[in-house]
Order: C-alpha cells, then sequence, then structure tokens
C-alpha cells in the first residue's frame, strides 16, 4: 500500500520533470540527474516510467544510468563522499586520507554505511590538482584535506541528519 | 571559497562587454576575421584553430545552430577552467555571445562537468542577470533580429565527454560514446544541427581578443602557437596555481616560475598528454613542439615514474567508453604489463610488444582519449627504461 | 553502392552515425557529385560519401570488417577495418569514413597490418571459448580474422574460465556473454531494427557488456525470440535453443510417429547451409533428406497456411460485414495478421491494447500442429500421444510459440519441437547426408498438396498477397489473373519497409458456398475500397502502429500484414547465417519462382484444404471446431519488467 503511494508519487514527479525539459531524447541527462538528487539513486520503477514517458526503451535508461560515474542504480547514502584518486591526489597522500576515511565510516571504498547515511567512493580528477587531496561530500569540496580533518568533515555531516533526520535532503 | 593562486591574469584586466560590442558593430565575417587573424586554437588541448572552426559551423546551412561551450574540464592536473568560470564567467558568457553572432546561432549551452556542480548556482544567477540587463535573449545586447541564450547543462561523472562529439551524445541522452568524424559537429553536430563546441579558455580569449584586437594577442606566443595560455600547475613545486603564460615557453622556464627547478620529469597534456624528462625540459610548450591543455604535472627526484604510469592507465581504464577495441582492451592490457613491471616479471621481448600495442591503440583508437590514452605509458618507456626494468619486488 | 541500411529510416542513432547526404561547406553542387580516391596506388571515382569500405569494395580490396553489418547503421567501434588516409595523423575506420573530397588510401600498409593483429589479439584476450566447441565454428566472423591474420597464438593471453553464465532462459535463443567481442551488431538490430530493446551495452571501459534491462535473464525481459540478433552476431554469443538432441530420442524412439511439417523458407535457405548460393531451392531434396533421417512423414506447412487464408480471410469478412453493415462500432478494425510469433509478441508486450485487432486464426504451424494430433492422428488412426510434431521453421520465435501453455487445442502439446533450419542442416550433416546430391521427392499425403499462396508466405507481402488472391476471387467473382498479370499482386511485393495499397472494390459476384453461411451477399461491399498494408521488421510494425494510434493514413486500413522479421519469413532468425538485403533478395526470388511453378496458386483452390472444410471442419471456417483448433487468444504482456 504504501509502496504503491510512493511509487505514484514517484511517477508525478517524473511526470512533471518531462513537462519540464520535454519527451525527446535529449530530455534524459537533466531528468535523471534530478532524479539522481532527490533519490539518491534512479531505480528499476523511475527508470521504466522515464523510459516509457520518452518513448525509448528502459535498457537504454540502464544503459545511460550505467555509463556515468554519478548516476546510480544501486541505492547510496545521503552522502556520497568522493575522494580523487588521480594522480596529483595520489602523490599528495590521499592513501592517509582514504584509510582514515574507511576506518572512521567504518566501510571499505565502494560501500554505503548500513544506516545509509554515506556512501564510500573514489572519484576520477575532480579538478583540485594544486590543492589535494580533496573530496567532494555530495556537491561541497573540501581540499588539503588531511587525515585529522576527516572526522570533522563527518560530523558536520552528521550533524545535517540531527537537524533534519525525518526531511529527505535537499542540497 | 576554493581558492588556487593565480596572478596577473589579462582576464582580470578587461572590461566587461566591450570585446562583445565590437563584436556586434563588426558582423559575422568580421568576427570570424578577427579570431582568425589572431591565430587562437583550441585551449582544451586539440588545438584546432577557432576561426576555421566557426567559419565552417557559420557556412553550415541550417537555421538552427548551437554554441557549446566545453566546460567538461577533465583532464588531470588541469584546473583553470574552475577559475575561468568561478572568477571570470561573465568573459566565457561573453565569448559564447560574440560566437553566436559569428556562426548566428539563437542557443547556446554550457556543459558543465558534474563535478564542478557547486559553480552551477553562481552561474545561472551570472545568466539571469546577463538576460536582465538584456545582454541574452531576444533582440540581445540591443540589437535587433539577434536572439542567443545560454542554458547550463550538468556532466555526470565521464571524462571521455570532453570530448566533442562525446559531449554531444551526453547532451543528446546517450552514453558519452565519441561519434565517427567526419562528419563534424560543424556540420553535424547536437540533434543534427551544426555545432561549434570551444573550451572554456578559448571563449574566454577570444572576449579579449575581440577586445584588444588579434595583433595584441599574436604579440605573444609564437607563429604556429599564438597568444597567452593559462597552465594549471600541480604536483612537486613550490607554488601550484594557475599560470598566464605565452605559449613557446619552454619546460625550463615554465618550472623556474612555479618553483620547480629540481624536477625529474613533468608531465604535460595530463595523463592524455606525454612525458617530459629532465633532458628535454629546454623544448617548448606549444602546439608545434608539446601541445597541451594547460596541465603541467611535476614530479620531484623521488618519484617512482612506475606509479605514474599505473595511476594515468588506470584513470584511462576507468574513463574509457569502451566501445572501441583497442581502448577498451588496450589499456587494461598496458596496465597488466605495469604490473607485470612492478613485480619485475616483464620479458624485453613482451615490453617491445607491449610498446608496439600501445602504438596501435594510439593510432586505431576511435577518439581521442583512446589515441592519446598509451601516451603517458609509451613516453614514461621510452625514458625511464631503466628506473623501471628489471625490479626486484622490494625495490618498491 | 551506397544503399542506406534497412535500419536507416528506423533507427534513432545519432544522424552523424547514418548514411546521410554529405554535406560540405561551400560545395554548392556536392550532392550528387563524385569523388577521385586512390587506394593503393589505383584511381578511382565513387559517388561523393561513399564509404572507403565501400569503395575498395567496388575495387576488389578486401578490408576485414566486424561491427560493420550490410543491414545496420555504422558503428566504427571493432577498428578492424582500419586503413591509412594520407595526411591524417591516424588510422581511420574504413566502414565509417565517407569519402567527399580526393583521398588516397592505404589499406595494407606495416600499421595498419599491426593494428588489426593487436585489435584481434586483444578480442581472443577476452573471447572465452575454443572454436571446436562452438556452434558457430566455421561459421564465426572473429575466427575468420584470426585466421586472416595468421593468429597462431595468444599474444596477450586467453581467458581459461568463463566470466558470465550461460542465459538458457528464454525458449529461443541463448546468450553466451563469454564469446561477445562487443561489436553492437545486436544492439543496434534489437533498437534500430526491432525496436524492441533488449539488448545494449552497459556499464563502460573494460567492464562494458552487453546486457538486458537489468542483466534479467532473457526470458523474463521483453524479448519477441524473432532472433535478428542471432543473425547478425558474427560469434556464438547469441545462438538458438537447439532442440536437436530431442528431436533425434524421438526420431529413434520405435513407440512415436514423428512427424515434421515444413515452411516455405528453410527450403529457399538450407541449401546456403550446403554451400550453395542463396535462393537453391531445396525443397525436394529435403524431402528425401528427411526422410533419411528418420522423420515418419513429412507434410508441407503451406497446407496450413491455405489453411490460414481461409479463416483469417473469413475472420477479416465476418469483421467488415459487422463494421459496415451491422454498424458495430465495437469491431477492431485493421485486422492484423497473427502468423508471425515475433510480431504478436512484440504486440502484446507494446500495444496489448490493440490485440483485438490481431487475427484470432493461428498461425501455419500451430494450425499444423492442431490438425495432425486430432484429423490426421483420427484419418490414421494413431493415438496423439504418439505423435511427435516437429515443426522446421526459419524462426527462432516459433520455439516459443509451440511452447506457448494454451497451444494444446488438441488435448497435447500441438507442436512438440520448433526446428531452424540452421539446426536442420546440422542434423542432415550429422546423418552424413549430402542435401545437395539427394535425389527429389515429394510431401506426404493427405497434405501433400501446395498452392503457391502458401508458398509467398515466406516473403514480406506473401501472405497480404496470397489473402487479396482469395478474397478478390472469392468477392469480386472474378479470377485475379484478370486484374493482376499472373495472378502476381506486385503492389504488395518488393522490400520497401512499409506499403500501403488501396483497392477498388468496382463489382462484386456471388457469395461462393464456402462463406455462404457467414454473408446474405457482397452488395455492401460494392463500391467500397479496400486498404492493406504490409510492414515486417518491428520498427516498421512500430510506425504504423504509431499513426495507426495518431488517426493517420494506417487507422483506416482494414487489414494489415505485420512480419517481424526484416524481409518476412525468408529473414527470419533460424535462417542461415549470414543475411544481407541481397541474401534475403535471392531468398524471396526462390520463393516467387516456387509459386509461379505451382498448379495451384489460390489457397481457397487448394483440394486438401476443401477436403478438410468437408470431412472434419463441418461448420465451415471460423465455425466452432475451427474455433477451438484453429484459432487462439493472446496475452496482454505490457512493457513493464518486473
Amino acid at each position: 500500500m504504501t509502496l504503491m503511494t510512493q511509487q505514484e508519487r514517484l511517477r508525478g514527479e517524473l511526470e512533471s520533470l518531462v513537462a519540464q525539459y520535454g519527451t525527446a531524447r535529449n530530455a534524459l541527462m537533466p531528468i535523471l540527474q534530478e532524479v539522481q538528487r532527490k533519490y539518491y539513486r534512479i531505480d528499476d520503477y523511475a527508470i521504466q516510467v522515464i523510459a516509457d514517458l520518452l518513448d525509448i526503451h528502459p535498457v537504454e535508461v540502464h544503459s545511460v544510468v550505467s555509463f556515468y560515474s554519478f548516476l546510480d542504480f544501486k541505492p547510496k547514502g545521503r552522502f556520497v563522499v568522493r575522494l580523487c584518486q588521480t594522480l596529483c591526489c595520489e602523490m599528495a597522500d590521499k592513501d592517509r586520507v582514504a584509510r582514515q576515511l574507511s576506518n572512521d565510516l567504518g566501510i571499505e571504498f565502494g560501500q554505503t554505511t548500513p544506516d545509509g547515511k554515506f556512501t564510500l567512493e573514489y572519484a576520477n580528477c575532480i579538478g583540485m590538482c594544486d590543492q589535494g587531496p580533496a573530496l567532494l561530500v555530495n556537491d561541497k569540496v573540501h581540499t588539503r584535506v588531511t587525515p585529522e580533518m576527516v572526522n570533522q568533515i563527518i560530523e558536520s555531516c552528521r550533524q545535517v541528519f540531527g537537524l533534519h533526520a525525518t526531511q529527505p535532503m535537499e542540497h | 571559497m576554493i581558492t588556487s593562486t593565480c596572478k596577473n591574469l589579462t582576464f582580470a584586466t578587461i572590461e566587461a562587454g566591450a570585446g562583445l560590442k565590437r563584436a556586434l558593430e563588426l558582423g559575422q565575417a568580421g568576427i570570424i576575421r578577427e579570431v582568425t587573424d589572431s591565430g587562437i586554437k583550441g585551449r582544451g588541448g586539440a588545438g584546432f584553430p577557432s576561426g576555421v572552426k566557426w567559419n565552417l559551423c557559420a557556412a553550415a546551412k541550417d537555421p538552427q545552430k548551437y554554441i557549446v561551450c566545453n566546460a567538461d574540464e577533465g583532464e588531470p592536473g588541469t584546473f583553470k577552467d574552475r577559475i575561468i568560470l568561478t572568477t571570470y564567467a561573465g568573459l566565457v558568457f561573453e565569448g559564447m555571445t560574440i560566437a553566436a553572432a559569428a556562426v548566428n546561432a539563437p542557443k547556446g549551452i554550457l556543459y558543465l562537468r558534474g563535478e564542478y556542480t557547486y559553480l552551477r548556482e553562481q552561474l545561472e544567477a551570472e545568466l539571469q542577470a546577463l538576460r536582465d540587463d538584456g545582454k541574452l535573449g531576444e533582440n540581445a545586447c540591443g540589437k535587433k533580429g539577434f536572439t542567443f541564450d545560454i542554458e547550463i547543462r550538468m556532466g555526470s561523472g565521464a571524462y571521455v565527454c570532453g570530448e566533442e562529439t562525446a559531449l554531444i551524445e551526453s547532451l543528446e541522452g546517450h552514453r558519452g560514446e565519441p561519434r565517427n568524424r567526419p562528419p563534424y559537429p560543424v556540420n553535424t553536430g547536437f540533434d543534427g544541427h551544426p555545432t561549434a563546441v570551444n573550451n572554456v579558455e578559448t571563449l574566454a580569449w577570444i572576449s579579449c581578443i575581440l577586445n584588444k584586437g588579434s595583433d595584441w594577442f599574436r604579440q605573444h606566443g609564437t607563429e604556429k602557437s599564438t597568444g597567452l595560455k593559462l597552465f594549471s600547475v600541480s604536483g612537486d613545486c613550490d607554488m601550484p596555481g594557475v599560470y598566464e603564460l605565452p605559449l613557446g615557453i619552454t619546460v625550463d622556464q615554465l618550472l623556474a616560475e612555479v618553483g620547480g627547478s629540481n624536477a625529474k620529469a613533468v608531465q604535460i597534456g595530463g595523463a592524455s598528454g606525454r612525458c617530459v624528462p629532465g633532458s628535454q625540459f629546454d623544448r617548448k610548450i606549444a602546439y608545434e613542439d608539446i601541445p597541451t591543455g594547460g596541465s603541467v604535472i611535476v614530479f620531484g627526484p623521488g618519484r617512482d615514474m612506475l606509479d605514474v604510469a599505473q595511476n594515468f592507465l588506470e584513470f584511462m581504464v576507468e574513463e574509457s567508453c569502451g566501445q572501441c577495441t583497442p581502448c577498451r582492451y588496450g589499456n587494461p592490457t598496458l596496465l597488466e604489463g605495469v604490473e607485470m613491471l612492478r613485480n619485475g616479471r616483464c620479458s624485453a621481448g613482451y615490453l617491445k610488444e607491449l610498446v608496439s600495442l600501445g602504438e596501435s591503440v594510439q593510432i586505431s583508437s576511435k577518439c581521442g582519449l583512446g589515441q592519446s590514452s598509451a601516451n603517458a605509458f609509451l613516453s614514461i618507456i621510452e625514458h625511464f627504461k631503466e628506473e623501471i626494468m628489471g625490479r626486484t619486488v622490494d625495490a618498491v | 553502392m551506397s544503399d542506406k541500411p534497412i535500419s536507416q529510416d528506423t533507427s534513432r542513432a545519432p544522424t552523424s552515425q547514418k548514411r546521410a547526404t554529405p554535406i560540405q561547406a561551400g560545395a554548392k553542387d556536392a550532392i550528387g557529385g563524385s569523388v577521385s580516391v586512390t587506394i593503393d596506388g589505383e584511381k578511382t571515382k565513387v559517388p561523393l560519401g561513399t564509404t572507403i569500405l565501400e569503395a575498395c569494395r567496388e575495387m576488389g580490396v578486401h578490408i576485414p570488417t566486424l561491427c560493420h553489418h550490410s543491414d545496420l547503421c555504422i558503428a566504427g567501434v571493432c577498428r578492424v577495418c582500419v586503413v591509412e588516409v594520407e595526411g591524417m595523423r591516424t588510422l581511420q575506420a574504413a566502414c565509417a569514413f565517407p569519402i567527399t573530397a580526393p583521398i588516397t588510401v592505404r589499406t595494407h600498409t606495416a600499421q595498419v597490418r599491426r593494428s588489426r593483429r593487436h585489435i584481434i589479439d586483444l578480442m581472443l584476450k577476452y573471447h572465452y571459448g575454443e572454436c571446436y566447441a562452438c556452434g558457430r565454428n566455421n561459421n564465426c566472423e572473429l575466427q575468420a580474422l584470426a585466421k586472416e591474420y595468421g593468429v597462431d597464438f595468444f599474444r596477450f593471453g586467453h581467458p581459461d574460465k568463463p566470466m558470465h553464465d550461460v542465459d538458457r532462459s528464454s525458449h529461443s535463443v541463448v546468450r553466451d556473454m563469454n564469446k561477445c567481442v562487443l561489436c553492437r551488431r545486436c544492439v543496434r538490430t534489437c533498437i534500430d531494427l526491432q525496436e524492441v530493446g533488449v539488448l545494449e551495452a552497459i556499464e563502460r571501459g573494460e567492464e562494458t557488456t552487453i546486457s538486458t534491462y537489468l542483466d534479467k535473464p532473457l526470458g523474463d525481459v521483453v524479448c519477441i525470440n524473432c532472433g535478428q540478433c542471432i543473425n547478425r552476431c558474427p560469434t556464438g554469443a547469441l545462438r538458438a535453443n537447439d532442440p536437436t538432441d530431442e528431436v533425434w530420442a524421438a526420431i529413434e524412439d520405435p513407440t512415436k510417429h514423428v512427424v515434421i511439417q515444413t515452411a516455405p523458407s528453410p527450403r529457399a535457405g538450407i541449401g546456403e547451409c550446403f554451400g550453395l548460393e542463396p535462393g537453391t531451392p531445396m525443397t525436394y531434396e529435403m524431402n528425401t533428406a528427411l526422410r533419411r533421417c528418420g522423420f515418419d512423414k513429412i507434410f508441407d506447412t503451406n497446407f496450413t497456411a491455405d489453411l490460414t487464408i481461409i479463416e483469417e480471410g473469413t475472420e477479416l469478412l465476418i469483421r467488415l460485414y459487422k463494421a459496415l453493415v451491422e454498424k458495430d462500432t465495437e469491431v477492431a478494425l485493421p485486422q492484423y495478421t497473427s502468423c508471425s510469433p515475433g510480431w504478436v509478441k512484440y504486440l502484446e508486450h507494446f500495444n496489448p491494447e490493440m490485440i483485438p485487432n490481431l487475427s484470432t486464426a493461428k498461425s501455419p504451424q500451430q494450425m499444423f500442429g492442431a490438425v495432425i494430433k486430432t484429423y490426421y492422428a483420427k484419418m490414421h488412426n494413431i493415438d496423439p500421444k504418439d505423435i511427435v510434431t516437429v515443426a522446421l521453421m526459419p524462426c527462432s520465435a516459433k520455439k516459443f510459440e509451440c511452447n506457448r501453455p494454451e497451444m494444446c487445442d488438441s488435448g497435447f502439446k500441438d507442436v512438440d519441437y520448433g526446428l531452424t533450419t540452421r539446426e536442420l542442416g546440422k542434423m542432415i550433416s550429422e546423418a552424413g547426408i549430402d542435401l545437395p546430391a539427394m535425389p527429389k521427392s515429394d510431401f506426404d499425403d493427405p497434405f501433400g498438396t501446395a498452392t503457391g499462396s502458401g508458398v509467398i508466405f515466406g516473403a514480406t507481402g506473401g501472405v497480404m498477397e496470397a489473402a487479396l488472391r482469395t478474397v478478390i476471387e472469392l468477392v469480386v467473382g472474378c479470377k485475379v489473373e484478370d486484374l493482376f498479370e499472373h495472378a502476381d499482386i506486385l503492389p504488395v511485393r518488393g522490400f520497401e519497409g512499409v506499403r500501403y495499397v488501396e483497392l477498388p472494390i468496382t463489382e462484386v459476384g456471388p457469395v461462393p458456398e464456402i462463406v455462404s453461411h457467414l454473408v446474405p451477399n457482397w452488395d455492401w461491399l460494392k463500391g467500397a475500397t479496400l486498404k492493406v498494408a504490409v510492414a515486417h521488421g518491428t520498427a516498421n510494425a512500430k510506425k504504423v502502429l504509431d499513426d495507426i494510434k495518431a488517426g493517420g493514413k494506417f487507422s483506416e486500413c482494414h487489414f494489415i500484414e505485420f512480419m517481424g522479421c526484416p524481409g518476412g519469413c525468408i529473414g527470419g532468425g533460424g535462417q542461415p547465417i549470414p543475411t544481407s538485403p541481397e541474401i534475403r533478395a535471392a531468398r524471396a526470388a526462390a520463393i516467387y519462382a516456387e509459386d509461379a511453378d505451382c498448379e495451384v496458386r489460390k489457397s481457397h483452390e487448394n483440394p486438401a484444404v476443401l477436403k478438410i472444410y468437408n470431412d472434419f471442419l463441418m461448420e465451415g471456417p471460423c465455425g466452432h471446431l475451427s474455433h477451438k483448433l484453429l484459432h487462439t487468444g493472446y496475452t496482454a504482456r505490457g512493457k513493464y519488467i518486473s
């Protein structure tokens, strides 16, 4: 019952996104990005509804979602921590930051905390090469991150849950 | 909020709107002539003459054309476009508007990489201000019949979308897989319409060129690589940051500027660029010698060059779109070779085979990414053989 | 040369990747012009926009290809066809490079050969499986390339264990991604040519694979089983679900009476399995081979093709009568043909709301199964439980069709096994039979007499032509030959993706006996214009259906023939590999030649058909027993994948 309601709500949202961006194929990326932003993933139902509304095949949407690093089919945490792994950050000792992130969140890279709050990932060059190691927490960038700073970054995210624990995150 | 060291940029001295004003006076042919005369080539790395590109696009017969600003800056070691968009976005939008006037395009799209989402809000605000000011929209800049507006579209984390046809694929809602060329986007681009795709920096420079004249631009650089260029400098140097320098500068000169004179090697052009060893620091950074999109990564004496090769190959393996065979399977094969070298388990014969494979990847891949994906590996093998061969496992 | 691929009009690939009229800035006379090209030192002129590959072929220069397919839009992804173009820094894919200015091409320089060899080596590094244990042994494009480039060791290694499970969930198509080389022909086939959209590339880089939606089993997604992907797969990654072991077991079981019905298209194709030119008819040699394989009876599916025409034609007349005379607004028109199981499943998935338009007549294969296990069993006093019916079809979807749970109207599974042309070719080889050398022999009675109308079911437009031959004679009362020379209704023939024909009915004749229980007279049809259409390949079907939904001209049609496969059954997913427009045209020519040779060319004149209505289906076409045995219902499947 609840599931139905959620699906209906999602469908309504998708329909309004399509109304906003159009039914042409070139509307696909903005629609997917909106869904990802709001739901932290693009699930089976969303894919099929989007495909239906744009008159393309679900496998085509699946194909696009799987191509881009920032679009996910699997559920992601409310905060996705992406540590840059490309050369300059690597040279700036990103491994120590990686270890600390892993320790403080209690997960390995590629995993999501059991409470669904954090996902830890590597990213390729995020354009902070002069200020590495750098990482993104959702859209926010942190530079010259040291292992000691990791805890503070995570705690500042956790505070958001304290204040708005029951509301979907908008950022 | 995010500051990189950058001093004395020409962009800081440019009066907003002056270039565009002059462009509109010059008209279509005049703008293209000015840009062609300046000799400016694409600042993203590929180095295609912008004037030629615009001329082709202007000549294409289609009422619907697009100006796309490629802000999918993803080359490792490059961050100058971020700086430009943070501080001088007005010049970029102005450059797009000039491009629109030159090729007669009613619509512009700024394709911003997903990693730079934090820039979007401010960019949208600037666009709105331009609209409110009559600089964008119908009868833009007070010129009757000139309609131009800019929309921001986001990337979603794919380096290959910096390749212009992959970018267009992405805009069209597809996987970011580069297309066969020809036909080129200037004829058949976004949604099948003629499209001029220009790098952020190129557009900003064009605003300056229209403002200060092509002669001013040509004063800098070399004959084949005219003008000034922004360099993103990182790695083992005292003052990483963004530098504005004339093209044709030698590696040595650049290193002196950034405090990296004791460097062992410099990677110019990022993961798709080449590794220049100390013995070649007298070479010029210019389209005719060492081309670059502006990425300069300095390696100090202690760096293991095999680490560099490995990191860049890992990057290419992850960022390859995977459609063409040489890039999809060639790079993982090279990466396995690096692993063998690391373990001291690669015969000279197999290394030769890998180099040969790398060369095949360079010439037979479909797009610029694939064609340059083995560059770093090959140049490191070429210049640092004694460092990487015959390793014992605990040497690292 | 420069013909557009058949998926050109339906493909949603970027316009830049299609064969387009070349646009060259400034060149006013560019369109329709020609351009000079020098290939390996020899100079020639080609039409502007010709690809290097086409130019080379024209000159007799061989360029290896893998991702290229003449039916599909350009991909340029395998890179095996790279050549040197003077003045260009990198090699160019010959298949994807349109010549718009004079160029000089070299096709086998050292770097070209080295690159191609490396590309093949890389494919083999990721291609699991040994050639001798593969269904495509000796008919594999990767194998052929390896041979061409003298591959005698695995330069960069070779997988020693499979990376993917083989997907055997579908009745029709087996998917073994261990053998996939990512040429994406299947993707382009499934989306551009068929608009089914089951297969796409997922992930990227080294991780890229061809996948179904969320990697679900093929049996659980919206696959219509058309097998067009199989026909275009260069390797053994996609193949049909092969029941030959079961068929052999039935043949060798003395308690079983094994009956095979053979459709028209396999006869026109099977010769290709034995090295014959496409379009070499093997009808009567195949009958002998089947007998020698041990089948007890060999029947001609054309019999039930004729029966289908009577049933489906009658159904159409009933619908028209209800709509035009009784003004019944509920009647679903246009009526769609239902003999192509790929098309039927397409409609069930993508337009279930249009199921009422689908003729309820079963396909000839299923009609035959039901007739064999009832009428024939009774006539020959054989317990139907001991009868095994095998259907030789050009089709992979027929395998799914015979396994539909509702297809048991005889009280048994009406058709036990669907066999493709390729699989029969294999059985014949296995039996040591040299098909082309077989003496000729006829079909078995009582269904032996075929008509030309049944035969042409194999080509797109054939069902429509057969139906029109009958409807014209039944309604207008004249001979088809009076209206169309040799009774060849040419407007419905050909390979155009969608065809539309209008036939004004100016005269009507008396109602013939076979349908006299259904309508009092034909006066209500006098002055009417019969509007019909033909579409083949489900992407073309989609175009027609979209037009109908939008109230376009096809919504005014009375009858539309839809075939799931491009070219109709002669291009079916069970036919010999490879396929191309030329091969399909040759097979179609064989079929039309067989039609022209037939003594009886109209379904309603088939004596065996008349006899079955006389002796067995005594209530006539669309009567009660007909309905039970020869008609069926459909399942609204929808396109949502659960």
